[in-house]
């Protein structure tokens, strides 16, 4: 049976529809509210703002987090800053205009409504985050500053030093704080979401395990809510944090949940190369950089062999010597193309062998012209953090020489699919924030991520989940007493004893490893229908030898971080392969999808509007079924589909 | 690199703890220090022994997730960086590294390295926010900021709550971490309506959690990897004995 996709846009003017459906959506009274339970899973900018808006509303809220306080959310990493709307800058920007560049920077593969929406709210979020106490950047007038970002020309990005996403992660979190004080959120830190419970068709809870305890725990609610984030992992080296996963997610797909662009995964143009084979870890240079930074590798061979060798510097090369290839190939954009341009050109330079370091995957990101325009000290004000943290890893000062940068996996576009509402195809069930697909389409443009967790969670979820609950006013606590949360726990805790009983040979690092490689090397920045056929078949037997020759050691019952890794990795192994399926379908070349069949004479995306304009949703099958496979149709009724273009 | 590590082992809060040592080989110089137990535990594993519990998660030194004594220094020896930001290029090739959790009463041990950190969130819980609803605030230009305040306002918010300045004083206080928030408050218009209640209600409740008093030793500035000055404690003094004077 294939899902039943109803994406619930409201009719209307695209700058009515949001208004339009606040209005036509219903409320639940004070009175009911109190009545009603909600969990939300990970405590992100997402989760956080949700869990604070929910219980200011009065709601009583259950907040869940795997790390030990909610503050360390991943989103605290984001460096560059938010976007919003607000014109201060008087360049000329709009709640269309910032619309317009974010469902083109999504490679026109994103809802119009759900992105004119977040464009909508976006200022809402600057307000909020000022009130409190959100310490933003600001000019000597006392005035909030800005800067620009990637695949806009106007500085619309508002920023707290290279700290944004800690910053605002911490004004959610001390909200969250306020309600927690106030007795209507409870926070269960150290707990991780083991599966999602389903009862008559509706979420009703989740099987939670103490991390600290090991013991399986029921959460019954009336609403659930995924905010936990991407999958990017999945490619073992990546940006992410090393706690972040997609386990929660993937429960949900496993329990019928659509799953939907799983391959929309968004390599980072500036990243530090990696170094050696005892990684764990990619560190991300904020794209912010490119502000000042100037990205080139040399003009000729024999300067990249001596770079390589170390006889020569790169600040020894002349100036008409270098190649800044994204000034020379996209004039309009210059250094400031979308991240997926951006990587793409790296990889297609390096591919040419003009790649800088041993290894021959690394570019140089210069300051050397901002710097002789500003001053040293400018420029230590901008980004002093981050050269610190340059210089820290790498041992070499941005000050003097350029970085060397290559992109990495950073965020993953794809998600759970959601309708309007942010609810997935099991009712009751929201998934918000990077957990989702719905906003940033096959490319999210920088500074967006932010904007987008904020948004779902102070100002869309709030209401839309609302309208559920309104239904759920005179129904009783949820009891967890019942058939499908027992179903649920023994399900989760066999699988736990599956897991110890293997007693294998290689950790869960070891095939972790091995399944990244698998990923970056055929599911990564360029991709072939021959290089996915063999991912599938590589993965496929990857989780065969997982399950018969994994080793997990330690106990069920105790803090055991090596059983933690083998359960998300037991969803890796999936996902991975969902991410290589939903890849070979789709034959055409969109944002950070590329399909190295389907490319421009100039090597640009090629996408193909009249076979794949939609949102691939998939459902899960069993474990190695193939999923099925239903379309959402991307209808553009406002904007004109068109090439990208940076270049003028 | 080799190294001999010297690591304290703990099966839970209620076990007791013993020092154990292991030996790790060929570590290059570039591999960070959070990697280096990463490589470590594989080891163990292989061996099927438990690997060595510790906290971590992001790897940019901003998430305040990592924490370990290292050598008897917080963060271990290099300065203004976390845990997870050290590099072994820092460490002496063949030299043996000392190992051991955050060393506070009020952060007791949960496994080996991994220590319980709640008694944070408790102190921010009692009053580290601005009272403002969702969606009922004025527009983000309507109070102008000197861009001073602003900017020390957010020296005093690069607090990560990792612990170091507890772990690290004598008597096991909080107050740079306390003053941190208290500061970067202070300094923004919208955190002063509920100043005063704000620095009585946080120090009353590090009080409380059993953290110690400050004797101005400066340790916690030194062994704080985001650098947060004492400075703040002062501002935190000055906040809370006003707030005293009112009553």
């Amino acid at each position: 049976m294939a899902l039943k996709l109803d994406s619930k846009i409201p009719a209307g003017a695209l700058a009515d529809k949001w208004s339009n459906h606040k209005a036509a959506i219903k409320v639940v009274s004070p009175a009911n509210k109190r009545k009603l339970d909600i969990i939300i899973v990970g405590t992100g900018l997402g989760g956080a703002s949700a869990a604070a808006s929910l219980g200011e509303m009065g709601y009583n809220v259950k907040v869940f987090c795997i790390q030990d306080s909610p503050r360390r959310a991943h989103s605290i990493a984001a460096q560059g800053g938010i976007n919003a709307a607000k014109n201060y800058q008087n360049d000329n920007d709009s709640v269309y205009r910032l619309f317009y560049d974010t469902i083109k920077g999504g490679d026109y593969r994103a809802r119009e409504a759900n992105v004119y929406r977040l464009a909508e709210v976006s200022n809402l979020i600057i307000d909020q985050c000022v009130a409190q106490g959100v310490p933003f950047a600001r000019e000597y007038g006392g005035l909030l500053a800005n800067r620009s970002f990637g695949g806009a020309q106007v500085s619309r990005t508002f920023y707290a030093r290279g700290q944004t996403g800690q910053q605002l992660l911490l004004g959610a979190y001390a909200a969250l704080n306020k309600e927690i004080a106030a007795g209507s959120v409870k926070s269960y830190p150290r707990h991780e979401m083991l599966d999602i419970v389903v009862e008559d068709g509706e979420a009703k809870g989740i099987i939670a395990r103490n991390l600290v305890t090991g013991e399986i725990e029921r959460h019954g609610a009336h609403a659930v809510v995924i905010a936990t984030g991407g999958y990017g992992n999945v490619f073992f080296l990546s940006t992410n944090a090393m706690g972040s996963n997609g386990s929660a997610a993937f429960q949900c797909y496993r329990k019928g949940a659509g799953f939907a662009n799983p391959c929309f995964t968004q390599i980072h143009p500036t990243c530090i190369p990696i170094h050696g084979t005892q990684q764990s870890k990619l560190t991300l240079m904020s794209e912010s950089l490119r502000n000042d930074g100037r990205i080139w590798v040399p003009k000729k061979m024999e300067d990249v062999e001596a770079i390589r060798k170390g006889t020569k510097k790169p600040s020894d090369i002349a100036e008409e010597d270098r190649d800044y290839y994204l000034e020379r190939r996209y004039p309009a954009f210059g250094n400031l193309v979308p991240r997926d341009v951006a990587s793409r050109a790296a990889k297609e330079r390096c591919d040419a062998g003009y790649g800088v370091n041993e290894t021959g995957l690394a570019v140089f990101l210069d300051f050397k012209t901002a710097i002789e325009r500003l001053g040293e000290d400018i420029i230590k004000q901008r980004y002093g953090n981050l050269f610190d943290m340059y210089e820290e890893i790498t041992d070499v000062s941005p000050y003097k020489e350029p970085m060397q940068i290559f992109p990495a996996v950073h965020y993953t576009m794809g998600g759970i699919w959601v309708d309007y509402n942010l609810m997935t195809t099991i009712p009751g069930l929201y998934a918000i924030g990077e957990a989702n697909f719905s906003d940033h389409g096959a490319n999210r443009l920088g500074a967006s991520a932010l904007m987008q967790g904020l948004a779902d969670g102070y100002f869309v979820l709030p209401y839309t989940i609302g309208d559920y609950l309104s239904k759920k006013i005179q129904a009783p606590k949820v009891s967890t007493d019942t058939p499908a949360f027992a179903e649920a726990e023994k399900a989760v805790k066999e699988k736990i004893e599956k897991l110890f009983s293997i007693n294998g040979k290689q950790s869960v690092d070891d095939i972790h490893k091995r399944l990244g490689n698998i990923m970056w090397n055929n599911v990564g920045m360029a991709r072939t229908k021959e290089s996915l056929e063999k991912a599938i078949k590589e993965i496929q037997a990857l989780r065969k030898e997982f399950w018969t020759d994994v080793k997990v050691v330690g106990t069920a019952n105790s803090f055991n971080v090596e059983l933690e890794k083998a359960l998300r990795l037991v969803d890796y192994l999936e996902l991975g392969e969902l991410m290589a399926r939903d890849a070979l379908n789709r034959e055409e070349s969109c944002g950070g999808h590329f399909r190295s069949e389907h490319q421009t004479e100039e090597g640009e995306a090629l996408r193909h509007d009249d076979e794949f304009a939609y949102a691939a949703v998939w459902e899960y099958k069993g474990m190695d079924k193939e999923p099925e496979l239903t379309k959402e149709p991307l209808d553009y009724e406002f904007t004109h589909r068109a090439q990208r273009n940076y270049k003028d | 690199m080799n190294f001999k590590l010297k690591i304290w082992r703990q099966k839970d809060a209620k076990s007791q703890g013993a020092f154990e040592t292991y030996e790790v080989k060929n570590i290059s110089a570039d591999t960070s220090f959070l990697e280096m137990l990463d490589i470590l535990n594989n080891d163990l594993v292989h061996a099927g022994k438990e690997p060595v519990a510790f906290d971590h998660d992001c790897r940019e030194g901003i998430c305040g997730m990592c924490s370990l004594h290292i050598n008897g220094h917080a963060h271990g020896p290099a300065q203004a960086v976390t845990t997870c930001q050290m590099y072994m290029r820092k460490f002496k090739d063949g030299s043996t590294i000392t190992i051991e959790p955050w060393r506070s009463a009020a952060f007791p041990v949960i496994k080996d390295l991994v220590v319980n950190r709640g008694a944070y969130d408790e102190i921010l819980q009692a009053g580290g926010f601005v009272s403002v609803r969702t969606n009922s605030v004025p527009d983000g230009n309507a109070i102008p900021i000197p861009k001073k305040d602003a900017d020390e306002s957010m020296d005093a918010a690069a607090c990560v709550g990792c612990g170091a300045c507890a772990a690290t004083c004598k008597n096991g206080s909080a107050m740079l971490f306390v003053a941190a928030r208290v500061s970067s408050l202070a300094k923004l218009p919208q955190g002063r309506v509920e100043g005063a209640r704000r620095a009585k209600a946080m120090v009353a409740k590090m009080d409380e959690l059993g953290f110690g008093n400050c004797t101005n030793t400066g340790a916690c500035q030194a062994e704080c990897p985001k650098q947060i000055s004492i400075a703040h404690i002062a501002r935190l003094n000055r906040e809370f004995l006003a707030a005293k004077l009112q009553d």
